[in-house]
């Protein structure tokens, strides 16, 4: 089992937060405890209770219901049917379905509006409505699996309104996060787990993130801080008034990039924040070749490769890391090695003219585990068996192993525990440092500050404004983000100014 | 390491064994529920197929299959249905009866040459789902099965006199190839067995070294594990739609050989059709590997031959049409079972095993971090 000796007591009307390293065990506690999962040995007990539970639904029985990462919503469907899809017995689907929804929504002050399709909602709000899907099904203990990983500062501190809300109402909240600031915040009681073990229960007064890094890590914590500026002058990327048009699934054509100009030059970081969708994806897409652009181009090292084939620009040196690495970056019932030639099959070791080396690709495999501290027992085990932070540094590891002129970082550190974070941060500023270029996307606003030389914000397809990392704070950087401010974001002052620049990418000075 | 091996092989036999088991007893019960012995029908199935005629007309009935099979399977290697195999055989193996018969060539020259145009036509057939699917998004589904009713119906325009066929007694047939254009036979008791089985098992090893060997068979199956993720990497899915529909067009195109060359050296209204649906349910059955097919295409022929024995003892004749359908589901229920337990187990093993490491060298670690605590 990935789990032994866990021992974690929630109270009543609380916040506990659960922390620990990806492959710590988190998930798996997390599905036995929803009952997707049955234990080999020990108890859980519910209200004074022995219980088992054998699926989902009994755990709904029982009051326990889970949030998941991953929204699990129909996007055509209005909130009102999405609430009440699957659980039509509880209240039916109409006026009483609907009165019961703005009760919810009122006594949690989950603001929900039941006549408004899903596909139109926000991130947060989509959030709240799943957390109210689970409260209908008469929910008195939530489950919450990472739930800021895709929010701004902003809308966190919505959703810790939310569950302080939901604590005074007396419902109970167990909530996984590696941000560890945001456990101290919100939390009443923390439990950390590493290597399938609950290794502490601390109280949010008497530790310090840093403390708690390092009991999830066992060790010293790393900082994503990267202070001496390796930029040369030597322009590696230039995308130029980039330009894509994409088509929605109801045949609307819509603008999802406009007028992008940056310039990347070696040993530099670019960090691109924005909240989801604003074009970010369709950005990491154009420059690996994925979409066509319809306006401006792309130059690699002097080279235009606004139109070259995706294959082509992996071998010009073009690393990715791309940012869902379930449906982009690993085939998950193939064995490590076979990811190992993912992306890179026409380069060596992978193959020798048009056939495959197996022998060298087995080998150059069993180094990037040894190299890139990818826990597996093999390279013959599926990548679907591994944590999700060892699937990712197998996926540094194959890209770095190319050495990379350029490297498009997508969420690079999402749903990767603080060891794993630490190793691939090393590995970027490493690379860095020797000259590479890096396209750094993430959501995770203290990462991008950190690791970016330069800092640009996306906001409805376009680079609205831009920051100096070494002043900028998240909270600034959030409100640019949420397209309340543009242009040049000053410490302090990072309202107003307009005219958000384009062309030589000089970036904040 | 060395025990996830042992788990694989386990896994590996477990399939087929429950597949059989489970074949076995449903079809006793469904021959018991005839009012039959079933003891009695497998051992008269046994009796009658191991006979050394028998064992000739099963090679040679497999040889088509077990072609059929292939074309199948390399669309099924990439996620793609190719149901059209049947069209594609038939209007392939028609084209290369008109051609053979209208040349007089030396058999070196001429047997190739009809293969090829098989080959070409079978490609040129599924080419045209293949294209519609990557600049249109039509669904290879619907376009081969109405590629195989266009194909019926070509066929039956040409396949009359005056047109591309001559009148023989009450049937039509392309006029006959030279026979110098028959293929060899291997000289086996009672009967010779049609070399086109050397054609077959070249076949199979081209496809197993394409497939597991070469960068192109990389990108066909990382089309077929994800398409979004080869993408990613490189790979133009479309133009492996299109590619991949060709070479299973014309591996297609081989499926009518044996019988043209071998037995019947014209194209006829009696020319067997239905190949092309057999090579799905072996392909199925087959797991798309090789060697699976291969056994998979010899037990569809066993079941034919012992079939008509059946008959004549009494038994119903639709039996053996029944076992076929039930092997088929048995085997495709029985490894996916196989194939999510194991992933399962897998799972499970890679977390035992580093939760297993992690203690031998955690203990250091912990210490650690006691004092930072």
């Amino acid at each position: 089992m990935a789990n032994h000796d866990i021992d974690i007591t929630v109270r009543r009307g609380s916040v506990h937060a659960l922390v620990g390293e990806n492959g710590a065990g988190k998930s798996t506690l997390m599905k036995i405890l929803y009952g997707m999962q049955q234990p080999d040995e020990g108890t859980i007990t519910v209200d004074g209770e022995q219980v088992t539970f054998g699926s989902p639904a009994a755990a709904i029985a029982r009051g326990i219901g889970m949030v998941h990462q991953h929204f699990m919503l129909a996007d055509n469907l209005t909130v009102q049917e999405n609430v009440a899809l699957g659980a039509e017995r509880l209240y039916g689907i109409g006026g009483r379905a609907r009165q019961r929804i703005m009760e919810l929504s009122d006594a949690y002050g989950l603001a929900i509006r039941p006549d408004v399709l899903v596909e139109d909602l926000g991130v947060a709000d989509r959030q709240r409505v799943e957390i109210l899907k689970v409260l209908y099904r008469g929910a008195r203990t939530l489950i919450l699996d990472e739930p800021t990983a895709v929010l701004v500062p902003q809308e966190v501190d919505a959703l810790f309104d939310n569950l302080r809300e939901l604590k005074a109402e007396g419902l109970t909240v167990l909530f996984i996060s590696h941000k560890l600031g945001e456990v101290l915040s919100v939390a009443d009681d923390i439990t950390v787990i590493r290597r399938g073990t609950t290794v502490a229960s601390v109280h949010p007064a008497d530790t310090t993130p840093k403390q708690l890094a390092e009991l999830m890590v066992g060790s010293e914590l790393p900082s994503p801080e990267t202070r001496e500026s390796t930029v040369t002058d030597t322009a590696m990327l230039t995308v130029e008034g980039l330009h894509l048009s994409a088509t929605d699934p109801d045949g609307a054509v819509r603008t999802v990039l406009d007028g992008i100009s940056f310039v990347i030059r070696k040993g530099e970081v670019l960090g691109v924040a924005g909240v989801e969708g604003n074009g970010q994806a369709e950005l990491v897409e154009t420059v690996m070749g994925m979409r066509d652009p319809d306006g401006g181009s792309v130059t690699l090292d002097g080279q235009d490769i606004s139109h070259t084939p995706t294959r082509r620009r992996r071998e010009d040196g073009i690393g990715y890391i791309p940012e869902d690495r379930h449906r982009h970056g690993l085939l998950l019932e193939a064995p490590l090695w076979e990811n190992r030639m993912l992306g890179h099959v026409t380069e060596e070791p992978n193959s020798r003219g048009q056939i495959l080396d197996l022998k060298s690709a087995r080998r150059d495999t069993e180094r990037i585990v040894a190299d890139y501290d990818v826990r597996t027992p093999g390279i013959e085990v599926t990548a679907a068996s591994l944590s999700g932070g060892n699937q990712q540094k197998l996926i540094v590891g194959r890209e770095m192993s190319h050495h990379p002129k350029l490297l498009i970082a997508a969420h690079p550190t999402r749903g990767v525990d603080v060891g794993a974070q630490a190793e691939i941060w090393d590995q970027i500023r490493e690379a860095r440092r020797e000259g590479l270029a890096v396209l750094l996307i993430s959501a995770d606003l203290d990462e991008l500050i950190g690791l970016s030389d330069t800092l640009r914000v996306m906001y409805r397809g376009s680079l609205v404004a831009d920051a100096d990392p070494a002043t900028i704070t998240p909270e600034e950087l959030g409100s640019a983000m949420t397209g309340a401010a543009s242009g040049h974001l000053e410490h302090e002052e990072a309202q107003g100014r307009q005219a958000p620049e384009d062309g030589d990418g000089g970036g904040p000075r | 390491m060395k025990k996830i091996d042992k788990n694989k092989l386990i896994l590996a036999v477990a399939a087929p064994l429950l597949a059989i088991v489970a074949a076995i007893v449903i079809t006793s019960a469904i021959i018991l529920s005839t009012g039959e012995d079933p003891i009695r029908a497998y051992t008269v199935m046994i009796e009658f197929g191991s006979k050394s005629d028998s064992q000739v007309w099963i090679v040679d009935k497999s040889v088509p299959y077990y072609l059929s099979a292939l074309a199948v399977a390399i669309g099924f290697r990439m996620n793609l249905f190719n149901i059209g195999v049947d069209g594609q055989y038939r209007v392939a193996a028609f084209f290369a009866a008109v051609v053979g018969g209208a040349l007089t060539l030396p058999g070196f020259l001429q047997i190739p040459v009809i293969i090829i145009v098989a080959m070409a036509v079978g490609a040129l057939w599924s080419g045209i789902a293949g294209v519609l699917k990557a600049t249109r998004g039509v669904s290879e589904v619907i376009t081969t099965i109405m590629l195989n009713f266009i194909a019926g119906s070509l066929i039956g325009y040409f396949l009359q006199e005056g047109r591309l066929a001559e009148k023989d007694g009450n049937l039509f047939h392309t006029p006959n190839i030279p026979d110098s254009s028959h293929f060899f036979t291997l000289p086996t008791n009672p009967e010779p067995i049609g070399g086109f089985v050397v054609i077959a098992a070249l076949a199979g090893v081209v496809y197993w070294f394409v497939i597991n060997r070469t960068r192109f068979g990389f990108d066909l199956r990382a089309v077929g594990h994800s398409e979004s993720a080869a993408e990613a990497s490189g790979v133009s899915v479309k133009r492996m739609v299109v590619t991949s529909m060709l070479l299973s067009g014309a591996a297609a195109g081989l499926v009518g050989m044996p019988t043209l060359l071998g037995s019947s050296y014209n194209y006829g209204t009696d020319f067997p059709v239905g190949i092309g649906f057999t090579g799905i349910a072996l392909a199925l059955l087959g797991r798309n590997h090789p060697l699976g097919m291969a056994l998979a295409a010899l037990l569809w022929g066993f079941l034919d031959r012992t079939g008509i024995q059946l008959e004549f003892e009494g038994y119903a004749q639709e039996i053996v049409e029944v076992m076929k359908g039930v092997i088929v589901l048995c085997v495709v229920i029985a490894y996916e079972l196989v194939r999510r337990y194991g992933l399962r187990l897998q799972q499970r093993k890679v977390g035992e095993e580093l939760a297993a490491l992690a203690r031998d060298k955690g203990n250091g670690t912990n210490d650690k971090a006691g004092v930072s605590a």
